[in-house]
Parts: structure tokens; C-alpha cells; sequence
């Protein structure tokens, strides 16, 4: 069985929470204890209130807003779901980022009455920044237009219009009501016109991508094991996550940024060793020289090394109270490696609604845009385009330890 | 090349990196361990991520003196059998220093003050990171946490003020007197669990197999005798055919009536259960917030 991890965003009242939650209830994911604790907290206009099932902080059920990510879980006999619940409230804007970046699918929430607004415009350019494989627009709230084929068609116009810009390499409509369970798990018989698979079907059949598989093999080391036992007296090993690509026992490989060579003598499991390990296996290699590698290194293969540089360019979705101004170190980390960096000079910022590039002496909190970085030391990476893993990036406030901004290279 | 990793060797890959951060991240991590299956689940994956190397942690059990005998005895035994330091702490003490006040009445448990020891435990070995077996689908709070989780001094969680966690890049950076809680089976459910312990043939205490108990009833849930409830002339004691879904502290963990001696038949009633987990737990139904709340405390 594989795992789909998706979002979901939406502006504040399109009903995300609900939605998530009649996917839970009509998929029979919510227990009996559950659905009890729901009946505790009262009804709203004569029906269960599914969007407790995700609100599941104090704060939130008060105020009856999401306003951290909730993760959730179910699974169908095709396949198993990590939904990502994100706040659509343009404060919590960094919760959404949180939940985007580990996703494959985004499904974005519009409200039929209202069609495309400023949250959908947002939501969709962050979708399209973190460069989500899968977007599915559901036009919700269909009930409370009459179900109208014209009312779903205009909104499906009017958000091509505005994604023709946008980097999503799949784009996919559904018309559904969450509260009433319309085209959800099961197909609407209230909306006859609609051909098209339900919510439930799209999540179980849509192809998963496997393209960091088939990318240029890359291995950042996170933790050298060394026993210093008896038994394993020499044993060196370079434990870490294969970030894409595969590995191969004797393959020639070089480690950045020393750009030290060597060959792979054997790639370690706790059942035992491997002949080829690939993405995104969790592993031990050895090398055959003993050379100097440590933690934050990367080992790759010699064809399409990444960049090894100083300097790089990157968007930047700023999340701290703070702004960032030209002249502020923090430290920079990307895989498992940390350098101190200072960012030197925004370029623009970008207007997420219009798509327009704004001068701008500083990055406010939950604004995006693209600056220069210099780092105090060389570092290996990707465009993010290329290899999502290697091209991303935290800012770390060193003052408070706050994670302040998301990092895409260029 | 097109070839994708099951979902559990996903979740397995996920959370063998995330046991590495930890070892790399902070100075004195521990494992908080229980004798349960999840704690179990966690120390098989901390082999999987540092042998033929030692752990770079101790496994730390904060015991409430109302465990089951089982727990414990299996809990020494893998310590034994892997060879890795095993470190208890006993709220008993804190009750007796006076740190903890026992709870009285007819429920009493000792789930709160558990936490009291833990802090102090936390404390003495200034461990900056503890690793827990919790799971995201476990409880509602539980849903909102990150994988690293920062307390303040005072151990308390604060969930509108959690970092970002972005990808798989986890800022473990803390002030000095801080800590993280680390949850590497996060994004597993029980389910989960369950399959990953039959692939891997992971033993478990006997616990959570079916066997005879003597019994009563409480709250529509079945609870073992023992001397740390206080039976009065309306408790019935019956013998049942029982086990354990969940192991905690024998004065709030409730058995499920059950025939099912062996890993598939588990997973069999798993499947078909409509009752969550933690619906078998007393300390959980005390409030909406419960969970919250404890965790705002300092629970792990």
C-alpha cells in the first residue's frame, strides 16, 4: 500500500475542517468515542459539528477557527492518507507553509458563493512556490447555489486564468458540499451534470510522483557511526536519509564541499548490507578511503553534481514578527548541514495576488520574496526546481532559536 | 527507475532520520520508555538507526509505582537483551519528598503527578531532548504537535506558539534550561503500528494478548483488580477473557474483552474496531481538554 500526504487550505469559513472531517466520517474513520466527544459539544443547525473532529485545541473550538496545522490520518483499502489540516487565517500563513512543505497534493477550498479571492490567490501561489505536484480546486458549498453547473464552470475559468502563471504541473476541479457529503466519498446525485471522479476517488487514483527516484543521487551525512568495539574496531559509517537517486556498492563518489573522492565499499542496514539503496531510504555507507566526512557533508555521484557556492539566491516566505532587512545574520540550515549566513540584499517582494515583483526595504511577516545570500562557508545544493530536498532551507533567528523563514534556491 | 517504498518502510525511513537528528542535534538525549508497544516500537527503530553503534541515548522509564508487573519485566529484559542503559525514577519518591500529592477518591491516578517526576528527572540528568512514542492520531492535541516539540523551563507546551516545521529540516535549537520532545512514530497510527510489529516480528509483553484476568466494571469499561484500586460491596470482581489494547497505569487502562492470542487476529479486530484507543484510557475522558492540558503541564 502507498501514502498520498495532501493539504488542505482555504480562506477562514470555506469549511476545511468540515470537509476533512465527512472524509473521516463517511470513510467510517471516526470511532465511536469520537463521534460521543462530538455529541458532547453540541450541534450546529441539527447536525454534528465534523469540524471538531480537527480543532482539536481548546482556542480553537472557542474561537471555532483552525489556527495551527492538525494532522490526520485514514486509509482506504487503495491507499493511506496523512491530510495536513492548515489555517486559512492570512495570520497563521507560516502554519500553512509548515504543512505545504511535506505534502504531494494541495487541495484548495472556494467557497461557490464567493469564488476566487485574495486567500485562494495566496494559497495557490504557496502551493505553486513549494512546487506541490497536485493541485485540486474543490468549489465547496455547492448546496448553497443550487447546485448550478455555470456557478462551478465560471470559478474553474476564473482560477485558470489566474494559475496559467503559476507552477502546478497538474490542475484538477471538483464541485462538492462538505457539509452535505455531495461528491465527496461518494458521487452527488444532485449534480448530475458532474462526470468527473468524487474527492475520495481523485485522493485513491491520482499517480504519486516517484520523480526524486529517478534525480541525481544525493546523500547528506547526518551522524557518523563509529562503535569503537571489539568486534566493529575500524567500523566507519555514514548514516543518513538518501535524499534522491540511488546508491550503488562501488560507486565512485565525491564528498562536498571538500570535493574529496572515493568509492562506496558498502551500504549497512541493521537486517543487513545492501548491493543499492535509493531514495528515501534511511542508511549506513562506508567508504573505501578513510577520508574526512562529517556531518552536513554531502556524498554524490559525479554526474550532475549540485552547486558548491557562497552565494545563493533563493524566495524567501518570511514567519517571524520581526521583518527581515538587509544586513541580518541568522544561521542557515539546508539538509543536515548549518552555516551561519547574512542576507544581503532583497530583490523584490511579491505581490501573491498579482503576481507583481514590489520594491521593498524589508520582508514583513508572511510576505514572500526573493533576496541574495552570502554564506560564511561553501555549501553544496540543488535548485529547488530540481531536487526539492537540497534546494530548501530554514532561516534560524540565532537571538531567540525562532525559525523565522522558508528557503527556496533558485 | 520507478520504485516506491511501502507505506510502513516509508514511515520506518521517516523515523530512523528523525532518531539520527535527535543523536545529532543535542548534547544528553533520552528515550522515554515504557514497556507499552509504541516505546517498544521506538527502541527497535533506535537499533535500526545506530548499530553495529551504541545508542546515544539512555532509555528512561518514569514509573508510577501502579504499572503492570509484565510491563516491567519485559522492560528489564530488553534492556538487558540489547545492552543499553536503563534509567527508572519512581514517582513514589516525589510522593514521599513531598514534590507530589496523591490523588484521592475512588479514581485516584497517578497519570498526573507523573509528570512532576518526569520534569525533576529531566532536570537531574539535564536530558534537552526526550524521545516519546506518541502518536499524532492518538488524542486531538496530540494531532496538533510537531515532531520536535519545545518546552519551556518549566516543561510546558505551548501550541500557538510552535515553530514552523518545514520539510524535513528540524531546529532542535534551544536555550539552556529548554527542551524538546521528539516524536519519531508522529505520522504512524495504531495500525500501523500493529503491521509494522508483525513484519518485524517484534516481541511485546504479554499484556496485549488475550488471557484470563480478574476483573470489574467501571464506567462501561473493564478494569484489572489490583491492590491499587479500591473495590467497595457494588464492584462485581468476574474473570474475563481479556487484553490489553493499550498499557498504561493499571488504575487507568481498561481492558477490551477479547479472544485474540495472536499478531493477526490483533490487527483483525483493529481493523473492525469502532472505538479509537485511547477510548479504553479514564485519564483522557476526564475533560474535552484533557490532553491539552496535561501537555501545557509538561506531559510528555
Amino acid at each position: 500500500m502507498d501514502l498520498l500526504r495532501f493539504i488542505t487550505a482555504g480562506s477562514v469559513d470555506d469549511g476545511k475542517s468540515t470537509l476533512i472531517g465527512r472524509l473521516l466520517y463517511d470513510s467510517k474513520s471516526v470511532f465511536i468515542d469520537q463521534l460521543e466527544a462530538l455529541e458532547r459539544a453540541g450541534q450546529v443547525n441539527g447536525e454534528i459539528n465534523l469540524a471538531l473532529l480537527t480543532d482539536g485545541l481548546k482556542a480553537e473550538r472557542e474561537q471555532g477557527i483552525t489556527i495551527d496545522v492538525a494532522y490526520k490520518y485514514f486509509s482506504t483499502p487503495k491507499r493511506k492518507f496523512i491530510i495536513a489540516d492548515a489555517p486559512g487565517h492570512i495570520q497563521y500563513t507560516r502554519n500553512m507553509v509548515t504543512g505545504a512543505s511535506n505534502s504531494d497534493l494541495a487541495i484548495i477550498l472556494v467557497d461557490a458563493r464567493k469564488g476566487v479571492i485574495e486567500q485562494t490567490y495566496r494559497h495557490s501561489y504557496i502551493v505553486s512556490l513549494l512546487r506541490l505536484p497536485h493541485v485540486l480546486v474543490c468549489v465547496n458549498k455547492m448546496d448553497l447555489v443550487e447546485y448550478s453547473e455555470t456557478v462551478f464552470l465560471d470559478i474553474c475559468e476564473q482560477y485558470k486564468k489566474f494559475a496559467k502563471d503559476l507552477q502546478i504541473k497538474s490542475l484538477d476541479f471538483l464541485p462538492i458540499s462538505a457539509l452535505k457529503g455531495d461528491n465527496v466519498v461518494d458521487l452527488s446525485s444532485a449534480m448530475p451534470w458532474w462526470k468527473g471522479k468524487s474527492l475520495l476517488q481523485h485522493l485513491e487514483e491520482v499517480e504519486i510522483d516517484t520523480e526524486e527516484v529517478s534525480l541525481f543521487p544525493r546523500f547528506p551525512v547526518q551522524y557518523v557511526i563509529r562503535p569503537q568495539t571489539t568486534e566493529f574496531h575500524d567500523y566507519r559509517g555514514y548514516a543518513g536519509q538518501i535524499r534522491s537517486g540511488s546508491f550503488r556498492v562501488g560507486d565512485s563518489v565525491k564528498i562536498l564541499p571538500s570535493g574529496l573522492v572515493s568509492k562506496i565499499a558498502g551500504i549497512d542496514t541493521y537486517e543487513g548490507s545492501l548491493n543499492e539503496a535509493h531514495y528515501p531510504m534511511s542508511v549506513t555507507i562506508r567508504l573505501a578511503d578513510d577520508i574526512d566526512v562529517s556531518r552536513g557533508d554531502m556524498i554524490v555521484t559525479s554526474n550532475q553534481e549540485p552547486t558548491v557556492s557562497q552565494d545563493i539566491e533563493a524566495e524567501l516566505c518570511w514567519m517571524d514578527a520581526k521583518a527581515l532587512v538587509p544586513g541580518n545574520k541568522y544561521l542557515l540550515r539546508q539538509t543536515t548541514g548549518n552555516v551561519k549566513c547574512l542576507v544581503k540584499e532583497i530583490q523584490f517582494l511579491v505581490d501573491t495576488q498579482t503576481h507583481q515583483k514590489l520594491e521593498s526595504s524589508q520582508l514583513a511577516l508572511n510576505q514572500i520574496g526573493r533576496v541574495s545570500i552570502r554564506t560564511a562557508k561553501p555549501m553544496a545544493f540543488d535548485s529547488y526546481a530540481s531536487i526539492r530536498s537540497t534546494g530548501s532551507f530554514i532561516l534560524v533567528d540565532e537571538g531567540t532559536n525562532q525559525t523565522v523563514a522558508a528557503g527556496m534556491i533558485l | 527507475m520507478k520504485q516506491r517504498l511501502s507505506h510502513l518502510k516509508q514511515l520506518e525511513a521517516e523515523s530512523i532520520y528523525i532518531m539520527r537528528e535527535v543523536a545529532s542535534q543535542f548534547e544528553r538525549p533520552a528515550l522515554l520508555f515504557s514497556g507499552g508497544k509504541d516505546s517498544i516500537t521506538l527502541v527497535h527503530l533506535a537499533l535500526k538507526a545506530f548499530r553495529p553503534g551504541k545508542f546515544p541515548f539512555p532509555l528512561v522509564h518514569i514509573d508510577t509505582g501502579h504499572n503492570f508487573v509484565e510491563a516491567l519485566d519485559f522492560r528489564d529484559r530488553l534492556a538487558e537483551r540489547i545492552g543499553e542503559k536503563l534509567i527508572v525514577r519512581y514517582v513514589q519518591d516525589s510522593i514521599d519528598q513531598g514534590k507530589a500529592v496523591e490523588e484521592k477518591g475512588k479514581f485516584p491516578s497517578r497519570n498526573a503527578i507523573q509528570t512532576v517526576t518526569l520534569l525533576d528527572t529531566i532536570a537531574e540528568f539535564k536530558f534537552d531532548a526526550c524521545i516519546g512514542g506518541a502518536r499524532r492520531d492518538e488524542e486531538k492535541a496530540r494531532a496538533k504537535e510537531r515532531v520536535f516539540s519545545v518546552r519551556d523551563e518549566f516543561g510546558s507546551w505551548d501550541p500557538k506558539l510552535q515553530r514552523p516545521e518545514l520539510w524535513n529540516i528540524y531546529n532542535g535549537k534551544i536555550h539552556v534550561g529548554e527542551n524538546v520532545r521528539v516524536f519519531p512514530i508522529s505520522n504512524w497510527t495504531e495500525l500501523d503500528v500493529w503491521e509494522y510489529i508483525r513484519e518485524e516480528q517484534i516481541e511485546l509483553p504479554s499484556l496485549y494478548f488475550s488471557h484470563q484476568r480478574e476483573i470489574v466494571w467501571r464506567d462501561n469499561l473493564v478494569f484489572p483488580v489490583s491492590k491499587f484500586i479500591t473495590l467497595d460491596s457494588q464492584d462485581k470482581v468476574e474473570t474475563k477473557t481479556i487484553r490489553f489494547r493499550t498499557v498504561g497505569d493499571m488504575t487507568c487502562t481498561a481492558a477490551v474483552e477479547s479472544q485474540a492470542d495472536n499478531i493477526d487476529d490483533i490487527i483483525k479486530e483493529i481493523q473492525t474496531s469502532r472505538t479509537t484507543e485511547r477510548g479504553s484510557r479514564l485519564d483522557d475522558k476526564r475533560s474535552e481538554a484533557a490532553m491539552e492540558e496535561r501537555k501545557r503541564g509538561g506531559y510528555f
